[in-house]
């Protein structure tokens, strides 16, 4: 494929606000984790939550849109000068030429939660204030993050579960390529909500420390919330440090929860990045893991990763520093591979004692600095749905 | 902006039961029933079967439909699925069990809350690992699936079966989102014309609202669905010359298909 810059990109997850927060922690190995502290929840696990989310409401020309998940999305364009930096590409290319793509798996569920909260005890009718459009509606997210730019090209919202928001950088290089859209604002916002800790709890997927991915004693997910953007441009017309150069996608055809165990979903989706991007398993001198902290999904991840790539590529997981943000998991963690690619830091993997003894690729524990030319992230989700991006340096 | 081909198409909705009945109501040759049709059950063991929610059942009988017309198989197509509202009576169980006092989850139901359950249950019912696509544009659902099925196409000249799913919500959700009747439509999108190729179509976004009018064979509830803004465009589909239409697109766009005959 034809590489696409992320010239501009943003985040706000439990590390802090903004690149420098994020970079930070990664460097200094400070998590984001901390006890359950949501009000009224009582489930024994850790959660990655954003400070700041719950103060600052949306902006008041599109106050119907107000609920956690929009906050978190405004949260995440103010940070690192994105918003001005996309009003900067709307007087270039045009507002009806940059499409916008947002990740989510829940998007206002938790608003929806409140509202059957308030239900009338009589009639069972929801409250007033509740509109499904502007919050429960997958697309609300995208909706106001193309407002609030104040875009008009494609847009939609993008829900693969956990593949979400890195399926976005796909739409977005098929739009453009397409010729539909010059440029695009690709994103991923999930919030925490009682439905998504109830129903990893009811499956048993939560632990109850802080998650260890990759460790021997591994025993869960912890579930964190954020935002993350980025915007892709045509190189030629702009100039930026990191490249989106590969995409891979495939579906696993196994089980809606549980990941298949011979990892051919993973390796293909893995393959498919390579080849697009036309890298071989080699030159890749860093993997972002999937690793969300679960027996099956990370030694199956390895076994993967040793089959197309063998020990000698460093990976690691982020996640014991973010928590797995789900629909945002793929876009935080294309961010955290493009902020390692400039920094040149391979970051290593956090809560992790003990590697695994049955793995077989290169699990990294400490941090490192590395020159790092190419690197590649991995997501899956529910519905067996993988992708993978291929992200690097240009030339 | 290059053209894609229909190669066929699947269809559920009341009074549509199939293609073969839709297209002959949509050439005003049969007159409109309102019938309110079952999906056949999935290919599946049936302790799995029965395990599968509404909305699944629906996108997976109308996405057979569309693949056996096109003489395809699963393996061959990558699947885009476009909802506005997903599983209604999903959203509704999985609020009234988190507010309840004991806060007990079904993990079935939670892992069927999925936006991307259809194309998950397709991929683990026909065995096929082609990559698959879940999106919403809430009242431009169907066509922010059809652009991004024919970005697709056009981009990896690859075949895609798009298809659009919507049913009513229960209460008291309903009160709040207005889907009258249940509709799903699947379309067999590919680069070229294969032999039984039906139209072809460009797509392009313009300013301004949507301007074609719905059917006026069938009944103008069905237009509250989402899916059913497949309707005008297949009605068009089905003249003899080229047409024009336009469907709603987000914000203030709207969605222009110029279609025509393949023979």
């Amino acid at each position: 494929m034809r590489p696409l810059l992320m010239t501009h990109f943003s985040t706000a997850n439990p590390l802090g606000l903004g690149r420098a927060a994020t970079l930070g922690a990664l460097r200094e190995r400070r998590g984001g984790l901390r006890p359950m502290d949501l009000d009224g929840v009582t489930l024994d696990t850790w959660i990655g939550r954003v400070s700041g989310v719950e103060e600052e409401p949306v902006v008041s020309r599109l106050a119907e849109f107000d609920c956690r998940n929009n906050r978190l999305a405004q949260l995440g364009l103010r940070q690192d000068g994105f918003d001005a930096a996309v009003t900067q590409a709307r007087a270039r290319y045009g507002p009806e030429r940059i499409a916008v793509f947002v990740g989510t798996s829940t998007s206002g569920m938790e608003h929806c939660e409140r509202a059957y909260r308030q239900r009338d005890p009589h009639s069972g009718a929801l409250p007033g204030w509740f509109k499904e459009r502007y919050s429960l509606n997958l697309f609300s997210v995208a909706d106001f993050v193309q407002r609030y730019l104040e875009l008009s090209g494609p847009a939609a919202a993008i829900s693969t579960a956990c593949s979400s928001s890195a399926k976005v950088f796909a739409s977005a290089a098929r739009m453009i390529e397409a010729g539909y859209a010059d440029a695009a604002v690709v994103g991923g916002v999930d919030s925490l909500c009682l439905t998504t800790l109830y129903g990893f709890d009811s499956l048993d997927l939560l632990s109850r420390q802080p998650c260890r991915p990759c460790d021997a004693a591994r025993d869960g997910i912890s579930i964190g919330e954020a935002a993350g953007f980025a915007l892709l441009e045509r190189p030629g017309r702009a100039q930026g440090g990191v490249a989106l150069l590969g995409y891979g996608e495939s579906s696993d055809a196994f089980h809606m929860s549980s990941p298949d165990p011979s990892g051919d979903g993973a390796y293909a989706a893995m393959q498919f990045a390579l080849r697009r991007a036309g890298v071989a398993p080699g030159e890749v001198h860093y993997i972002n893991m999937h690793g969300t902290g679960t027996p099956a999904n990370d030694r199956i991840e390895d076994r993967a990763i040793f089959r197309l790539f063998g020990a000698s590529v460093p990976c690691s997981s982020t996640k014991g520093w973010t928590g797995h943000t789900l629909g945002a998991a793929g876009i935080v963690e294309a961010i955290i591979c493009a902020l390692c690619l400039e920094a040149r830091l391979v970051p290593g993997t956090l809560n992790l004692d003990r590697i695994d003894p049955d793995f077989a690729s290169c699990v990294t524990v400490a941090a490192e600095m590395r020159d790092l030319r190419y690197v590649l992230s991995n997501s899956f989700g529910f519905g067996g749905s993988n992708c993978s991006l291929l992200l690097g340096r240009p030339a | 902006m290059n053209a894609v081909y229909l190669e066929s198409v699947g269809i559920l909705g009341p009074g549509l039961p199939d293609w073969a009945t839709a297209r002959r109501v949509l050439d005003g040759e049969l007159p409109h029933r309102a019938e309110l049709p079952r999906p056949n059950p999935p290919q599946l063991p049936p302790n799995e079967r029965r395990r599968i929610p509404q909305l699944v059942r629906w996108a997976l009988a109308v996405a057979h439909e569309a693949l056996a017309g096109a003489e395809r198989t699963a393996a061959e197509v990558a699947m885009v699925f476009s909802s506005s509202s997903g599983d209604g009576e999903i959203v509704h169980k999985l609020c009234e069990a988190v507010t309840a006092p004991e806060r007990e989850v079904s993990p079935t139901m939670f892992h069927n809350s999925v936006h991307n359950a259809a194309p998950g249950y397709w991929s683990i019912s026909t065995g096929s690992r082609q990559r698959s696509m879940a999106l919403c544009g809430h009242d431009a659902s169907f066509a922010v699936g059809l652009l991004e099925s024919v970005a697709l196409v056009l981009s990896e000249q690859a075949s895609v079966l798009l298809v659009a799913c919507d049913l009513p919500f229960p209460e008291p959700l309903a009160a709040l989102r207005d889907i009258r009747l249940p509709f799903g439509v699947a379309l067999l999108l590919s680069p070229a014309p294969g032999r039984r190729a039906l139209a072809r179509w460009r797509v392009s976004l313009g300013a301004g609202p949507e301007l074609t009018r719905f059917p006026h064979m069938l009944p103008p509830t069905l237009a509250t669905n989402p899916a059913a803004q497949a309707l005008p465009l297949l009605a068009a589909s089905r003249g003899g010359a080229a047409q024009t239409v336009s469907i709603v697109y987000v914000g203030d766009r709207h969605m222009t298909v110029e279609t025509s005959p393949c023979r």
